[in-house]
């Protein structure tokens, strides 16, 4: 699964701003990703409201590591992540389809050439 | 339905039934999206209505260690909360519209919130058989068919494990206590035992929506199936604790290989859905209150956003 898939959907596009709406109900979403510990990557995680980046970043550490689950966050404005969508995914990942070779079980050695 | 929706819907039945998982920019049937969105959105409620109860004991735990369980417990809640309520907003719902349906009594929230904590005891019979009850319930549901809910789920599970134990332990060290605090232990469970039952929802028979939500595996296993396993791994954890449940139906069946139990009173469970319970009108109300009173707290955020942007802004153009 590739981590943009799981990026929170807009169906209906952004919310409509209208006066005397709370300034939470406009407040962006973010993407959370968290690295586990040193030596992995950053997965994501979920999402959460906030009013700017900074206060995005202390949320996450508020919400998703309450118990060391890591020691990095990245938080993303979900409407700055670019996504491949999912109905055009076979053509979309095609190109890879037919092209066995560029896995090493598609080369038959024999069975007594050493350390290959 | 056209064809191009047919070929969609065939896609995500097949996927479905193939054990996939569905992610949220796939197509899924329009029911598929609305009860998925009324069960999350009720689940969230709930773990924000449940921090209530226990909020009540916070002041008056009996110890600091006490205290620094509870306020890490009540802390849980409220993550359960969010990230429920995040993955509900990947089906194109706005949390904000959430929280007013809410305190509009426009969607619901778990009934086992509407029954009051009276003593401390009451913290343990909690974590014991309320979080108990919804770890039967969610262990399941880490296996639903909708991504985001089930990755929910499994994060809240791990953390239930620890609302589960500290409310066992609570109860373990009353029961060492004196005969006054046995009897405090005895009478919570007297009063969160059938609670905890209806916590699985209607009979079988009265669950109009479980075959569907089965046949999308949203849900796993029906509700009698999970409140016949809960009963069965409660009555061996009671008898170690020392206390007993009220009912006089409740005996080990040998030939089911489990235990039969009593009639849930129907009417109690249906009487406090529809908000005559004894506390329905004060969760709502208090929740309510947080909400407006917290606005202040969101205007602050918005506006201190506001200000460092500026300042950042000047600091570019200087």
């Amino acid at each position: 699964m590739s981590m943009a898939d799981d990026v929170t959907a807009h169906p209906e596009g952004e919310p409509e701003i209208r006066p005397g709406v709370t300034p939470d109900r406009t407040w962006p979403l973010y993407e959370v990703f968290v690295r586990g510990k040193r030596g992995l990557n950053h997965v994501h995680v979920g999402s959460l409201h906030a009013p700017d980046d900074h206060m995005a970043l202390h949320n996450a550490r508020n919400l998703y590591t309450r118990r060391n689950e890591g020691v990095s966050i990245w938080v993303v404005r979900a409407d700055a992540i670019t996504a491949s969508s999912p109905d055009e995914k076979d053509p979309f990942f095609a190109p890879s389809g037919d092209k066995v070779y560029r896995h090493p079980t598609f080369y038959e050695i024999p069975e007594d050439v050493p350390h290959l | 339905m056209d064809g191009d929706e047919q070929q969609l819907a065939e896609a995500f039945d097949a996927t479905v039934a193939a054990e996939g998982r569905i992610e949220p920019r796939d197509w899924m049937p329009e029911g598929y999206r609305r009860t998925l969105i009324r069960q999350i959105a009720q689940h969230a409620h709930s773990e924000i209505i449940g921090m209530q109860p226990e909020g009540n004991w916070i002041l008056r735990a009996p110890s600091l260690r006490r205290k620094a369980i509870l306020l890490a417990k009540v802390q849980d809640e409220a993550g359960h909360g969010l990230y429920l309520y995040s993955a509900t907003e990947t089906l194109g719902v706005d949390r904000t519209e959430l929280t007013e349906k809410l305190i509009d009594s426009r969607q619901k929230y778990s009934s086992i919130f509407n029954y009051p904590t009276l003593t401390f005891a009451d913290i343990g019979v909690i974590g014991w058989l309320v979080d108990g009850a919804a770890i039967c319930n969610q262990v399941p549901l880490c296996r639903s068919s909708y991504g985001p809910y089930a990755r929910a789920m499994v994060r809240i599970c791990k953390e239930e494990s620890f609302h589960q134990r500290q409310g066992f332990e609570l109860l373990m060290t009353l029961m060492a206590g004196t005969d006054a605090q046995r009897e405090m232990v005895q009478d919570a469970v007297n009063r969160w035992w059938w609670p905890s039952l209806m916590m699985f929802g209607p009979a079988d028979g009265d669950s109009p929506n479980t075959q569907q939500s089965m046949a999308w595996r949203i849900k796993r296993h029906t509700n009698d199936e999970l409140r016949q396993r809960y009963v069965d791994m409660s009555v061996p954890q009671a008898e170690k604790l020392g206390v007993t449940f009220p009912d006089p139906d409740l005996r080990w069946n040998p030939e089911r290989g489990s235990y039969d139990f009593g009639e849930i009173d129907w009417d109690e469970f249906t009487a406090v859905v529809k908000g005559a319970g004894p506390c329905n009108a004060q969760r709502l109300a208090h929740r309510r209150a947080a909400h407006e009173g917290g606005q202040w707290v969101r205007d602050a955020a918005s506006a201190y956003a506001a200000k460092q942007a500026e300042r950042e802004q000047q600091a570019v153009a200087a």
